[in-house]
């Protein structure tokens, strides 16, 4: 009755090609080994939520493939091909955009300047396109938020659900395809919560394929499709969310013990 | 704040009928409220120093010296509010003016004469090209050690404080090098280096249709975009006011007439009559105050318009979020070095001009008054913050005080501590503003 998937293989219906593969990575900082070769996998349309205690290793995981960190070793693969990320540069490029938990914004500029920030817009003679900036930001915020109307003032000023829309807004400008999205409801009451989780249905619908950092287990059970359960730098196991309970992951997650009571050894990783 | 024209209607959301005709005015106009305050600063420093003195602070003589001292401390301040904004901070600046001016004085007057003779216009141009890249490769240099070997800035240019000082030492064993090239002296501005009365009009004219082209530009841009329009008449009295600013200045400093001596040689070399009573010439803007002005525009054009000053900002107000971003920091705070060395360079070739002298005791001091001028002006050392004009504004903030004391006979020792205290004065009321803001 409970199925549990610890391959990279696919049992539900969607594309056989993963859009993204993560495969066998590992991470060590000193003598730490922060990830010891875990891998998961994400299709486009598809939200797979990675959960875990403090320091299971989830955020550097996810930092290997939004350039931020790099894997000592693994592979990363993206609609089947073998990249190198090096930096959040190289990520980018390839269509990963990362939500981080502090958001990543520059508090001292405004929304625009931050939304563009590495890539603005220029005039002919090469300076800032500041008016275009701005209205670019204007209308992807109608999208997004249409209660933003502040383009002007520095993001610091901003409410907690302002500069969480700043930072989607600056991730899905550029036709991302894979999002990273870290504790996006970490910051946020309940009114900005529920906002954000409309937003990335939304996403999700439009075909992106996302990779949900949460602490927030009823996020997970509300976004999820699969749940990669992590442990002291182990994949526990992938589990699909309609095949489990909220005690059962959470069982997974504290004592890394599988559901039906299979095993409470750290899942095997793919072959 | 960084970037005043592309603000958006900030008045849309003031409730009109609660504001002061004063506070409805900066908002209309979105004159950045630091900046208004420091120019009624300004304003009250000279009228007191003007009551203090017996009358002789506003007058254009002391107006136009002013502009003429107030010159290369701006000039360095202007690259110094960059260094902060990106966190940092360069305490090398003083001593590296001292080395860089030594080295352009040594060109000039001892090596570069002996290959192209005395008075080739080779000799101060070598010169120059030479002190700007040194300054340029000191900078780099400086900056590197900051960037890739993480040391911190602090350190690295206190260190660069006592080497440079050292090397404008051995460079010529403590001697005072003397003289400069005679066209080289131009860019000091004593009494030859001005403009005249008539470039100094044209100038004040061109600063006017500049002001004019901006702001009409402004409306245009968002126009096309469809953005809420300032008021016109907020536009119209920025425009007005600011050709009023620039014409009055230009009036000031061409009411200052050339001495009686000068005026005379003036005359004969043209084939002038000299009557009896003497003639009035203006002197003119002086050619290290256009400097200034030019270095002024440039800055504040890479600052606010340039990718690379956007980057400045992004990595001071938050190092992490500009990494992410995918920005090359690293190298970006390796050119605020640079910059900052090529203005030192600049301003060192001023120095050793007016002076006609290069001793190794130059530019002692200086890194403190270049902190303090761009530290007046609201840049703050926590990093992110800070603007080229409020930079200007707090040098000659700074040079007013000392100039205003100086006419009232108050003693060295007196002076230092009045700069010293209104420093931490203006720091306070700026980190005070700050904070009500965030409330």
């Amino acid at each position: 009755m409970t199925t549990v998937d610890t391959s990279t293989t696919d049992t539900t219906g969607r594309s056989a090609q993963p859009l993204v593969e993560l495969r066998d990575i590992r991470v060590a900082f000193g003598g730490v080994h922060a990830v010891e070769g875990v891998s998961v996998d994400l299709h486009g349309g598809e939200i797979v939520a990675l959960v875990g205690g403090n320091g299971a290793g989830k955020t550097t995981l996810i930092r290997t493939l939004s350039g931020a960190h790099r894997a000592d070793s693994g592979e990363i693969h993206i609609n089947g091909e073998h990249v190198t990320i090096n930096n959040p540069r190289d990520a980018r490029d390839l269509g990963v955009e990362t939500i981080y938990q502090t958001l990543a914004l520059a508090d001292n500029v405004a929304a625009p300047a931050n939304i563009f920030l590495g890539r603005e817009l220029l005039t002919r003679w090469g300076t800032l396109n500041d008016t275009a900036m701005q209205d670019a930001t204007r209308k992807l915020m109608a999208q997004l938020n249409p209660r933003f109307t502040n383009f002007v003032s520095p993001v610091a000023s901003l409410s907690g659900g302002q500069r969480q829309s700043v930072a989607i807004a600056r991730a899905v400008h550029f036709n991302a395809r894979i999002l990273i999205m870290d504790e996006p409801t970490a910051a946020l009451g309940p009114a900005e919560t529920e906002q954000v989780r409309q937003l990335i249905r939304q996403l999700k619908a439009a075909g992106l394929g996302i990779f949900l950092i949460s602490h927030d287990i009823h996020d997970v059970f509300d976004l999820a499709d699969r749940i990669s359960v992590m442990l002291q730098g182990r994949l526990v196991a992938t589990v699909n969310k309609n095949d489990v309970t909220l005690d059962e992951v959470l069982a997974m997650i504290i004592a890394g013990k599988l559901p039906g009571g299979a095993s409470s050894e750290p899942g095997p990783e793919s072959p | 704040m960084t970037d005043a024209t592309a603000a958006a209607p900030a008045a849309d959301r003031i409730d009109r009928g609660r504001d002061s005709a004063l506070t409805r005015l900066r908002t209309a106009t979105e004159i950045d409220p630091r900046m208004f305050g420091m120019l009624l600063a300004l304003a009250v420093i000279w009228i007191g120093f003007h009551f203090l003195t017996g009358g002789t602070f506003l007058t254009s003589r002391n107006l136009w010296n002013l502009s003429v001292q107030t010159a290369t401390v701006a000039i360095m301040a202007t690259g110094m509010v960059l260094v902060i904004v990106s966190r940092n901070i360069d305490l090398s600046v003083g001593s590296m003016l001292g080395a860089v001016g030594m080295a352009m004085a040594l060109l000039q007057a001892e090596i570069l004469p002996e290959w192209f003779g005395f008075g080739s216009p080779l000799v101060w141009i070598i010169s120059l090209i030479v002190g700007v890249i040194m300054g340029a490769a000191i900078g780099a240099f400086q900056g590197a050690i900051v960037a890739y070997a993480k040391v911190p800035s602090f350190i690295v240019t206190l260190g660069g404080l006592l080497v440079w000082r050292g090397v404008a030492w051995r460079l010529a064993s403590g001697r005072t090098i003397a003289p400069m090239d005679s066209t080289f002296q131009l860019l000091g501005g004593g009494s030859r280096g001005t403009i005249g009365g008539t470039a100094t009009w044209l100038v004040a004219v061109v600063g006017c249709a500049g002001i004019v082209a901006l702001l009409v530009a402004g409306r245009r841009r968002r126009q096309k975009y469809d953005f809420t329009l300032r008021p016109i008449w907020a536009d119209i009295a920025i425009g007005v006011a600011g050709c009023v600013a620039v014409l009055g200045i230009a009036a000031v400093i061409n009411s200052y007439p050339m001495p009686v001596n000068l005026a005379r040689n003036y005359a004969e070399e043209r084939g002038m009559e000299w009557p009896e009573e003497g003639l009035t010439i203006p002197l003119g803007l002086a050619n290290p105050v256009l400097l200034m002005v030019a270095v002024a525009i440039a800055m504040n054009f890479v600052a606010t318009r340039l990718r690379f000053g956007r980057y400045v900002f992004a990595i001071g107000g938050n190092p992490d979020a500009a990494e992410l971003g995918g920005i090359k920091t690293r190298w970006t705070v390796v050119k605020t070095f640079m910059v900052m060395g090529i203005l030192v360079a600049i301003a060192a070739a001023v120095q050793i001009a007016r002076l006609n002298a290069a001793t190794s005791g130059l530019g002692t001091l200086a890194e403190l008054y270049v902190i303090a001028a761009a530290v007046i002006g609201g840049t703050s050392l926590a990093g992110g913050i800070g603007s080229i004009p409020g930079a200007i504004l707090g040098a000659l903030v700074a040079q007013s005080l000392q100039s205003g004391m100086v006419l009232m006979g108050v003693d060295a020792p007196i002076q230092d501590i009045v700069v010293g205290v209104v420093l931490v004065v203006a720091v306070a009321l700026d980190s005070a503003y700050r904070r009500r803001l965030e409330t």
